[in-house]
């Protein structure tokens, strides 16, 4: 344990090209361990991408990408370890839609220990599913049955299932209703402070943002032009994160997070 | 790293047992403490975990049960450990976690009936399909504009063009192993010459139209179902409502019209290369030279056996297009319904032509038409 101070994932000199069309170029990021991180970027800025080329599911054309200590594409050590280690909110839950949800949470728990006791594999499921905040009863059901807000939970579910360090949510709030999408949050938050797990979270939620991530990276021109807390996002004078953060919607997610000072320094920032 | 997990079970001075679990609580080694557990059934006082040096949630779980079922406490839980078993607690559900599966009989009995209200329903769905596509077809005939020509012609092109090869080959082998088959048999009553009218009129009258609507129920009756059972899925179907597109103008119609028009088509094309087919084998194995073999196809075979054919293939091409169009507007729910709807059309698509044509058989032999 004592790369414990090494970042969660180290992405250096990061290229993805889709023929002539190049997606990322040159895109460093270091993601600490135990924080949450949002990502942000335009539509079509690759965040989707840079997630499917740190889960290795997407081989990127040139650069290196460390995740746990593992070198993503080295087969020096079993890929299946790394795969145990984290788990994967998918943007429509993409759970198994010929399993219950509790059946969806054993898969990894079969696949990685099979020798399992099937009665201690069926509690765990459980309690995962009641601890994404299902109802009890939603374990038995199948996906088709679930709401789009319980979707994700069971999904939230099954990403939790081996107990992971590291968390990937691809835009875990969309498609929510406010009420939910606080709730999603808020269980984030809550799951991330009690399993110390590391967050990497793409989203377009301000309001996500502001209540949940400890750091922000934007993705723009094909690499990731700023990271750093929000306030410290708001100093730069990048026009696009201006544009994100300083717009309608995002002052008042703004206003509602930091009454006072901070919005005071944003009128600074206007009257420059 | 081999991370493991310790259990001892010992008695304080006052004669109460404790239980002291050691090492690493995760995951990973649940399993072991659990069979042994399981195995040992220990009764004690107090779960001692002082001595765990990692523990997660899986492993937090395990503790907090194994203490509730002993009606245990837990004592030396690090701050870690606290925190966990306090998340977990509130959790523990109850609830099955597979929907409810009755018993074989009582299931047996449940889904015979199933079957049979199933199959009153569904005969009265598919009618009021055919019915639908009827009144949009009679739709179309009085405003003939509203016909879409583009997705119509790229349905020929898919159902008919495109199916050329494979059914060619089909029907060339098939025609190959009924003259040579044919003519086994036949040379035993030293009438090996009759190949010819075997293989030709065998050719038009059925195997020509029957192999094609086989083949086109495999390859476009499957397409057509997976292809609407994944629009209506990703509520493309009622995207096309609300904007006021019939997707049965749009979707469905082409589709029954290109079969419709493609099926006699590729059953004449089909008939044609399975005698070239006959006529080759026989050149090849029994001396009938290729050309005498196609001119006495000319004189042997009467032209009713090509309308006999010819007239089945738009019946069989309704049959299939409204199966596989059907089966996908029916789909709901999930993926695994596309499947099992595709599956549905291509096998009720290719029985009803058999039966269809098993019908014709007989019903063409009575009327005279042989």
């Amino acid at each position: 344990m004592s790369q414990n101070s090494d970042p969660a994932i180290r992405i250096t000199g990061l290229e993805n090209r889709f023929g002539a069309q190049v997606v990322h170029q040159g895109l460093d990021l270091d993601v600490r361990r135990g924080e949450i991180i949002g990502v942000v970027g335009g539509s079509g800025t690759g965040k989707s991408v840079l997630m499917r080329s740190i889960i290795g599911l997407q081989t990127p054309s040139a650069g290196r990408i460390e995740v746990l200590g593992q070198v993503m594409g080295e087969p020096c050590r079993p890929d299946i370890d790394i795969r145990s280690r984290w788990g994967v909110l998918f943007q429509g839950g993409a759970l198994f839609s010929t399993l219950t949800v509790a059946e969806n949470v054993e898969v990894g728990l079969k696949e990685f220990y099979p020798q399992m006791d099937p009665h201690l594999r069926r509690e765990i499921a459980r309690f995962k599913v009641t601890m994404t905040g299902l109802p009890d009863a939603a374990a038995a059901k199948y996906p088709s049955e679930l709401s789009g807000g319980m979707k994700k939970r069971a999904g939230l579910a099954r990403a939790l299932a081996l107990d992971p360090e590291l968390l990937f949510l691809d835009e875990p709030t969309a498609g929510l209703d406010p009420i939910g999408a606080a709730a999603f949050d808020h269980l984030t938050r809550e799951l991330h402070e009690t399993l110390g797990l590391t967050v990497f979270l793409i989203t377009h939620d301000l309001d996500t943002l502001h209540e949940i991530c400890d750091r922000v990276a934007v993705l723009a021109d094909k690499r990731v032009i700023a990271v750093g807390t929000i306030p410290e996002l708001l100093a730069s004078d990048h026009p696009w994160i201006h544009d994100y953060f300083d717009g309608p919607r995002g002052r008042s997610a703004l206003a509602a997070r930091y009454p006072g000072p901070v919005a005071g320094g944003l009128e600074r920032i206007d009257g420059n | 790293m081999t991370a493991a997990c310790d259990h001892v079970l010992s008695q304080t001075a006052d004669g109460a047992a404790v239980l002291a679990l050691s090492g690493v609580v995760t995951i990973a080694t649940v399993s072991g403490l659990d069979r042994a557990m399981r195995q040992e059934e220990p009764a004690f006082a107090t779960l001692d975990i002082g001595a765990v040096e990692e523990i997660d949630t899986a492993g937090a779980w395990l503790v907090w049960r194994l203490a509730r079922d002993a009606g245990a406490h837990i004592t030396g839980a690090s701050a870690q450990a606290e925190r966990l078993i306090g998340a977990i607690k509130t959790c523990s559900g109850v609830a099955p976690v597979t929907p409810y599966r009755p018993a074989f009989l009582t299931y047996l009995t449940a889904q015979t009936g199933k079957v049979v209200l199933e199959l009153a329903a569904g005969s009265l769905r598919v009618l009021s399909f055919f019915g639908e596509v009827v009144a949009t077809a009679g739709g179309l005939v009085l405003h003939p504009r509203r016909l879409r020509l583009t997705a119509l012609v790229r349905h020929m092109q898919l159902v008919g063009v495109d199916s050329l090869g494979i059914i060619g080959l089909m029907s060339f082998l098939v025609g190959v192993v009924i003259a040579q088959q044919g003519a086994v048999q036949l040379a035993q009553f030293g009438a090996q010459i009759y190949t010819v009218n075997l293989t030709g009129r065998i050719a038009l009258r059925e195997l020509g139209v029957l192999m094609t609507a086989i083949m086109v129920a495999g390859r476009s009756g499957s397409a057509f179902a997976a292809q609407l059972g994944t629009m209506k899925l990703t509520e493309e179907i009622d995207a096309m409502r609300t904007i006021g597109v019939s997707p049965m103008e749009a979707l469905v119609l082409p589709r029954i019209l290109a079969t419709l028009i493609m099926m006699p088509l590729l059953g004449v094309f089909s008939a044609l290369v399975a005698i070239v087919g006959g006529a080759s084998i026989s050149a090849a194995t029994m001396g009938i030279p290729f050309f005498t073999f196609l001119a006495r196809v000319q004189e042997v075979v009467p032209m009713i056996d090509l309308w006999v054919g010819v007239v089945k293939g738009p019946m069989f091409g309704l049959i299939v297009a409204l199966t596989g169009c059907y089966q996908g507007m029916q789909v709901e729910g999930s993926s695994e319904e596309v499947g099992k709807r595709t599956t549905m059309a291509v096998v009720q698509a290719i029985s009803a032509v058999i039966m269809i044509d098993a019908f014709f058989a007989v019903f063409f032999s009575e009327v005279g038409w042989i």
